[in-house]
């Protein structure tokens, strides 16, 4: 009977299993899918104005010693009209933001800043999504917290609430 | 008053199970003979209740009784009569309840016809399937009541999910769900013979009618549940890899190895610890997809019907029953021992290698599965692809395909090998041409489909070497079941390997009067017309196909318009079109109407593939199949029966 350990083996890996699937019962699923460029530098890129009369956006502009937010947003998109609000908030907080148009025609952003205001110190289009895909952004409207450096520090998934805006500024601070 | 009949029914059968564990456990306590008599009667009497209450569901969903919860969220008097009665198995509790009643049925099975086995391995047997049956009427009663009433019956059913709305859906889950509780019976076998300690071959013929059944059902569920796939879900890929498509391969995958080493223990009773073992596993991963499917562990296109309470609820009940099982093999085995001693050159041999081979595979494909949670855990997120299955188990499976046919050329105990090296050539000489002709006519054939088809040439040729040299019409019928299997298994590779290596895709938004050229076919797009169904709107394209030769055939792909019932939202299902040639499947799929800016006719995105020898992958699975039956048939009790008296008299004519 030397070798009878092995006969528990089976035992042990159902342990292991169970062990595994206890977890994933107790820590139901995060679905959300975070960006894998965190703390990593932005992604280089060159886009031209997303509207007449915008400038457009380099990612070297972005390396400038302030931090600052780059939001990725659309005409097209509903959720981004009720996100302007909190947007023209944070700019008039001293908050500097660019802009990424994503899939969007010049005359449609232009329209939209005539209705929702126009935070952005430089609004980028983005055509094919190419710069959204390189930087993980998986919709709109997305954020992304920068710091002085060009370096990715955050990811807001979905539309900037009301509440998130002192957060925001918060974490701002901190990066100076 | 007939949900209530069928509740009350289901109620007393979880009594009957409760009684027949209580004096099984009793009976092989204290060997007492008068405990152990209600164990048949109480096994028989439970499978007629579940069944009877399952065919009251049934009942009720025909009738659309929307004052029952169960009809009212998964029926609508509108639906086809055949949809409203898949309906019943369709959902979580109604499939639940068929489980159920296979596992009570099946059960009553073992009773009425086992005599081969000595009664306290029988009452063993039986008194662990009342076991496993109380767990999962728990279940049943406590958490997923299928008989629930509504308060208010709604004047109509928020109706099937349109994708299931399909025949082969309508079957394909009850076939898997046989093969799953066959495997149950082999477990209780497993359970029964650990604790008499009676593991030898009259454990293993009794067991083995169970395990090639249930094999045979889960080839045929596994086999349709991939047609269907190919079909419905518009994509037309045959396999995707997909956590609930692999959580009913490694079932499959622990059946077949449990079928060829069940051979061995009943033929020269060696294995038999390893047999044990596999019986275990089998039934063990039926529950952990059971599990999987319905807790919403993992994401997967097949998650229908999930909720995280049931998974709990499932979780305990598989602890206790694999744990309970694990713990009597690690106790017991021991005393089993390996039995009788064979050569690595043997038949033995080499159904050992093919068994290691079997696992190693399900052990990767359970890995992959799982391995997103695992990979979570340590707060990185993955998902497992095709890539990674098709790396290293695509390998190991054209590895076990050549060790396959080898195994019928060798004799039991030990073999020189004259008769293998004798035909081996012959499958050299097959796989070397398909190979050559491959590499110098086929293009750029990607490295696994040009082995797959090089070893199913192999395969094809030696899967008939058994047949050599005998008389066709006295060889067993198991032989022939065997034989027939392994050709299946070389077609189904053929067709994987041809569908992988040659297949050709377009992607166009056509507008009608336009001709698409895929592969060796032109497609004329004719026009597009609207439809309406039963319980749909559609539209439906007709497309004109013309073969090499001229032949010129219609194809009507159609894409379906599910509206909203009582409140659910619309849902569109893609129903493709399918063109079936000798030399494969022309396959359209109509998509979105594409917007025109500048008033030019409407496009529409079309989708079309040729796909060479793919039906072969489906007529393999079916020969497999059809292999397993006759061996089932051949060695089923009452044809040996009927041989015995045909022999005999046979000899009192000649007397």
């Amino acid at each position: 009977m030397k070798k009878s350990w092995i006969l528990f083996l089976p035992l042990a890996i159902m342990g292991l299993l169970f062990g595994g699937f206890i977890y994933r019962l107790t820590t139901p699923a995060d679905t959300m899918i975070q960006s894998q460029w965190i703390d990593k530098p932005m992604p280089l890129f060159d886009l031209p104005p997303a509207a007449d009369g915008v400038e457009g956006l380099k990612s070297s502009q972005l390396a400038d010693g302030q931090p600052r937010l780059v939001n990725i947003f659309a005409s097209w998109c509903i959720p981004c009209r009720a996100e302007a609000p909190q947007l023209e908030a944070l700019a008039r907080a001293g908050v500097r933001i660019d802009g990424i148009a994503v899939r969007d025609r010049p005359q449609d952003v232009a329209d939209f800043f005539r209705e929702y205001g126009n935070p952005f110190e430089r609004v980028g289009s983005d055509m094919q999504s190419s710069v959204q895909i390189a930087l993980g952004s998986s919709g709109v409207p997305e954020t992304f917290i920068i710091d002085g450096k060009g370096i990715i520090r955050e990811q807001h998934q979905g539309v900037i609430l009301d509440h998130h805006v002192p957060e925001i500024l918060a974490k701002l601070e901190a990066l100076k | 008053m007939i949900a209530e009949l069928g509740l009350a029914m289901l109620w007393i059968a979880a009594a009957l199970a409760c009684l027949s564990l209580i004096a099984g456990a009793l009976f092989l306590r204290s060997g007492k003979a008068e405990l152990a008599a209600v164990i048949r009667p109480a096994a028989v009497a439970m499978g007629a209740l579940t069944s009877l209450s399952f065919l009251f569901l049934i009942w009720l969903f025909v009738r659309s009784d929307m004052s029952v919860e169960l009809v009212a969220r998964n029926s609508n008097s509108l639906k086809p009569m055949i949809f409203k009665i898949a309906g019943t198995w369709g959902n979580h509790e109604g499939s639940m309840l068929l489980w159920l009643a296979i596992l009570c049925l099946s059960g009553a099975l073992v009773a009425i016809f086992e005599k081969r086995l000595r009664e306290d391995t029988l009452i063993a047997t039986l008194t662990a399937q009342a076991a496993l049956s109380l767990g999962f009427f728990a279940f049943l009663l406590f958490s997923s009541n299928p008989f629930n009433r509504l308060p208010v019956a709604p004047p109509d059913g928020q109706g099937l999910n349109p994708l299931l709305q399909d025949i082969g859906l309508a079957f394909h889950p009850p076939t898997l769900y046989v093969g799953y509780v066959g495997l149950s019976v082999a477990f209780s076998f497993a359970v029964g013979a650990l604790i008499t300690r009676e593991v030898g071959p009259a454990f293993a013929r009794a067991m083995r009618p169970w395990v090639l059944g249930s094999w045979i059902f889960l080839t045929l569920g596994i086999t349709a549940g991939s047609y269907w796939a190919y079909y419905e879900l518009g994509w037309g890929g045959w396999w995707f890899w997909d956590p609930v498509e692999n959580v009913s391969l490694v079932p499959w995958l622990a059946g077949a190895a449990l079928l060829h080493s069940v051979s061995v223990t009943a033929t020269r009773n060696a294995l038999r610890a390893w047999t044990v073992m596999l019986a275990v596993i089998g039934f063990s991963m039926s529950m952990v997809g059971t599990f999987i499917v319905r807790s919403g562990l993992l994401t997967s296109v097949h998650s229908f019907a999930v909720d995280p309470q049931r998974g709990a609820f499932l979780l305990v009940l598989m602890a206790i029953y694999i744990g309970g099982a694990l713990t009597l093999f690690a106790l017991r085995a021991g005393a089993v021992a390996e039995g009788k001693k064979f050569a690595l050159m043997s038949r033995e041999g080499s159904l050992v290698i093919n068994n290691l081979l079997l696992t190693t595979i399900l052990a990767l494909v359970l890995l992959g599965t799982l391995y997103p949670i695992v990979a979570e855990a340590m707060g990185e997120k993955i998902s497992v692809g095709p890539p990674y299955y098709n790396r290293v188990a695509g390998p190991i499976a054209l590895v076990l395909c050549v060790v396959m046919v080898m195994g019928p050329l060798l004799n039991w105990r030990r073999d020189d090998g004259k008769k293998l090296w004798g035909r081996l050539p012959l499958g050299i000489l097959a796989g070397a041409v398909i190979l050559f002709g491959l590499v110098l006519f086929g293009g750029s054939v990607g490295i696994l489909p040009l082995l797959g088809m090089t070893v199913a040439a192999f395969v094809a040729v030696l899967s008939l070497a058994p047949l050599w040299g005998r008389n066709l019409r006295r060889t067993p019928l198991p032989t022939w079941g065997m034989v027939v299997a392994h050709f299946g298994v070389a077609i189904c590779l053929a067709g994987m390997g041809a569908e992988t290596a040659f297949i050709k895709e377009k992607l166009v938004a056509a507008s009608p009067g336009d001709v698409v050229k895929v592969g060796q076919y032109r497609v004329e797009f004719a026009g597009v017309s609207p439809v309406a169904g039963p319980n749909y709107t559609a539209l439906k394209a007709r497309l004109v196909a013309v073969t090499p030769s001229g032949e010129r055939y219609v194809m009507y792909p159609e894409s379906r318009m599910f509206p909203g019932l009582m409140g659910t939202s619309p849902t569109e299902t893609n129903e493709a079109a399918l063109l079936t040639r000798p030399g494969g499947q022309l396959y359209a799929v109509l998509g979105v109407p594409v917007p025109s800016a500048d008033g030019a006719p409407d496009r529409y995105q079309l989708r079309l593939w040729w796909k060479p020898l793919v039906w072969w992958i489906w007529l393999g699975g079916g020969l497999i199949a059809l292999g397993g039956f006759l061996s089932l048939v051949g060695r089923a009790q009452f044809l040996t029966v009927w041989r015995a008296r045909r022999a005999r008299k046979a000899e009192e004519r000649f007397a």
